[in-house]
């Protein structure tokens, strides 16, 4: 039983960028959950906090957004929310708009639609700080008169404020809004006579019609919209059109018509010098600079990079050995047989293979944080946008790519951002073929088991040939899915390049545990569950002779079946059945295979760095004798890795992002084929040249 | 200023350092709304500010915030030029 219903529900909403979650944590605290909105995956953050009266609130950060007029899943939601469309979510009680004091003359315009809402309404005025250094003097009651609603000067940052924004949101009861920007006459009459046509009242009733009047032929169409209703704004659109009215720019232009007019009563600019150079303005100097540009933006990627294979590395050994301990433990304190077998080959390994990869993901989470948290993302979008749309997307598709070089499940995560629906699924669908550190013990294994006595630069340019791969077969595919499946004009880029700001760390390591969680969580059901079956393909059925070893057994497994019987299909491959068990079990993380060729082979604890592992499979050899893992082989494979989708997790994660089974399955089909394409390309054309 | 149509030209004409007033904007329905709702609305001074390495997309200062648009679409844009 939840008393929800008596909780006062507050919402933040605002431009991104305002430091809306800066506010929601100082208000929290640690009395925060994250979940996701019912039906769409768009993440909802709330919170509790206490009144100024000790009475209990409950917090909602929406995502940022620029207007009601949506573009992205994100804003969707923060405008279904506020306009109670939200099935089984309360229409919050008031809304925090936080605005960005130093950029009032933008940032109001979201703020002026808030109080369309028939909603009481807070202004949180953030970072007077930064304004007073820009030489902008507030006339707070100016601004509060003007706007008709209560306005809290703050710093966040520095806690300044909370206080009087807690007080103001404890009042009971609010007041409503009374000031607005006011339409011409004539479409706020063809507001109220769609509005009853769709046989709404109020404020609600009048925010929708309103944006279904500004919404295109094509918005329109995708709006879902009864015919009648339909018909009804048509008609509305097309008498404004006739009386001079432009229904897209009207209630835009009186918006910030409304807003210029505030400001310009509200704020008095101090100095003439109100073009001189800020701080961010010299930042961009380096950052946005034709050379320097480039030259900041690989070192910040290869330190990034080089924190998540060295400095995660450390935890990693740690969680390693740990796992090592806890299966010496329980082989030790259970007595052997199947059950002993299922705990420790089943759940142990194969969740504590996943769970290793946890300080990759956090150190990952860490700098993705301080990028977009400091505002450099949106440069780096800025600078990668031209590359981008040379294959049709977009610059933002850009942090999902690169996400994805550590983890998949992140970067189809951040495709959120990403306005166009097709943009988005074009970008989910050539993520994974970014290499992710799971490719990454595949990798080493195979260059050891290649070339045995490789020195480190030979190594590393054979793991950077397989990152390159990836990451053009990403390129290539996106292309071939614009031009095809997925047509489309390049989409507009719009992109605000916000004012560079200090992280806050706080925020910034809340964030990443709070993924790190999600991943756990999926690490304990999605992971553990496949563990089991993959666990119970490899053991069972038995073998009739108690003596056999543990390959013989694997060979009568069905899991060995399933080896052989894919043979015929991976021989071209230059594979044999027990490779085949390697794919086979790899279908739901790849990283797998290592420890299942460790199996093949009867070795204990085998790893990437197993030596012994390495000689049993150089020593391997096929049925006439000739050894199994030539140079060639060992491509072919490394080929199949880069671009085959091995991860149940992504899968799982694509259906949920995508919203059905469609595009994740058109996702595994594509990527097998290419794989097996290019790794027959590999070793039939590397043996017509004469390699072995 | 009744020839005034006649000397608007393409924002995309413009270069780094150099102003304009907003006059039309001819972008399909949808990315007009989405254009001016991040502030450039007709009437509107904007002012280019940098070009990105590679060529595009641009960099403009319009409503005392930072926005970049591509030269495709801001070819679309019409500005009355604003001399220094």
């Amino acid at each position: 039983m939840t008393n929800d219903e008596l909780f006062r529900r507050v919402a933040i909403a605002g431009n991104p960028n305002t430091g809306k979650t800066t506010i929601f944590n100082a208000l929290t605290g640690l009395r925060q959950k994250v979940g996701n909105y019912p039906g769409v995956t768009v993440e909802k953050k709330t919170g509790r906090f206490f009144g100024s009266h000790g009475e209990q609130m409950e917090l909602i950060d929406l995502p940022g957004s620029y207007s009601l007029q949506v573009r992205s899943p994100d804003e969707a939601v923060a405008r279904d929310l506020l306009l109670g469309r939200v099935a089984g979510e309360r229409r919050p009680d008031v809304i925090i708009a936080v605005v960005d004091a130093s950029n009032l003359d933008r940032h109001l315009y979201i703020a002026a639609q808030m109080l369309e809402l028939g909603i009481p309404v807070v202004v949180a005025l953030n970072m007077v700080d930064v304004a007073e250094e820009r030489g902008l003097k507030i006339d707070l009651v100016e601004l509060k008169e003007r706007l008709g609603v209560p306005v809290i000067p703050m710093v966040a940052a520095k806690g300044t404020g909370i206080i009087e924004l807690k007080q103001a949101v404890s009042r009971s009861p609010l007041p409503k809004p009374e000031q607005r920007a006011q339409l011409p006459i004539v479409f706020e009459r063809e507001i109220s006579t769609l509005a009853k046509t769709m046989g709404e009242v109020g404020e609600v009733a009048r925010m929708d019609a309103m944006l279904y009047l500004s919404l295109d032929q094509q918005g329109l169409a995708a709006s879902g919209l009864e015919s009648s209703t339909l018909a009804a704004v048509n008609a509305s659109q097309s008498r404004l059109r006739a009386g001079g009215i432009d229904p897209i720019a009207t209630p835009v232009d009186a918006r910030y018509d409304w807003v210029a007019a505030i400001c310009s009563a509200a704020i008095r600019r101090q100095g003439e010098d109100t073009d001189g150079l800020t701080i961010s303005d010299r930042l961009d100097m380096v950052f946005t600079h034709k050379l320097w540009g480039w030259v900041a933006f690989i070192a910040m990627m290869a330190l990034m990079f080089f924190c998540i294979f060295t400095v995660a590395a450390y935890p990693m050994d740690w969680i390693d050995g740990g796992i090592s301990a806890l299966k010496d433990w329980v082989s030790a304190s259970m007595s052997a047989g199947n059950l002993q077998s299922l705990v420790v080959d089943g759940v142990i390994s194969g969740v504590g293979g996943v769970v290793i990869f946890l300080p990759q993901i956090l150190v990952l989470f860490f700098f993705l944080g301080l990028l977009e948290d400091s505002g450099y993302m949106a440069r780096a979008a800025f600078i990668m946008d031209r590359l981008m749309s040379s294959v049709g997307l977009h610059g933002k598709s850009f942090v999902p790519l690169l996400s994805s070089f550590a983890c998949a499940i992140p970067g189809v995560m951040a495709t959120r951002t990403i306005e166009n629906r097709k943009d988005r699924i074009v970008t989910i669908l050539v993520a994974p073929l970014m290499s992710c550190s799971a490719r990454l013990p595949v990798y080493i294994v195979m260059i050891a088991v290649m070339l045995p006595a490789a020195n480190a630069m030979q190594s590393a340019g054979i793991m950077l040939s397989m990152y390159m791969l990836g990451l053009i077969a990403a390129f290539v595919m996106a292309w071939l899915f614009k031009k095809t499946l997925l047509k489309g004009e390049t989409p507009m880029l719009l992109l605000e390049l916000p004012p560079y700001r200090a992280p806050a760390l706080r925020g910034i390591v809340q964030r990443m545990w709070e993924r790190g969680l999600i991943f756990l969580r999926r690490a304990g059901t999605v992971i553990l569950a496949l563990s089991i079956i993959l666990w119970a393909l490899m053991t069972y059925p038995k073998p009739e002779n108690p003596e056999a070893t543990s390959s013989e057994a694997l060979a009568h497994s069905i899991a060995g079946r399933m080896g052989h019987a894919i043979e015929p299909a991976i021989k071209p491959l230059g594979y044999d059945w027990k490779i085949g068990i390697g794919l086979i079990a790899s279908f739901a993380a790849r990283e797998v295979f290592v420890g299942t060729m460790g199996q093949i082979y009867n070795i204990e604890d085998a790893d990437e760095e197993n030596e012994e592992l390495r000689e049993q499979m150089r020593a391997e050899r096929r049925a006439d004798g000739s050894p199994l893992f030539t140079p060639l082989v060992c491509l072919s494979l490394m080929a199949f890795y880069v671009l085959a989708m091995q991860c149940i997790s992504t899968v799982a994660i694509v259906r949920r992002e995508t919203g059905g089974w469609r595009w994740p399955l058109f996702q595994i089909a594509y990527m097998t084929a290419l794989a097996y394409l290019a790794a027959l390309v590999v070793y039939q054309g590397g043996k017509i040249l004469g390699f072995q | 200023m009744s020839d005034s149509a006649a000397t608007n030209v393409p924002l995309s004409s413009l270069s780094p350092g150099q102003k304009g007033k907003i006059a039309t904007i001819d972008l399909p329905g949808a990315e007009r709304g989405r254009v001016m709702e991040m502030g450039l609305t007709i009437g509107t001074t904007i002012e280019v500010v940098k070009v990105a390495p590679l060529g595009d997309p641009v960099e403009y200062k319009v409503r005392g915030g930072h926005i970049s648009l591509r030269k495709k679409e801001a070819a679309l844009i019409l500005v009355q030029r604003i001399s220094k």
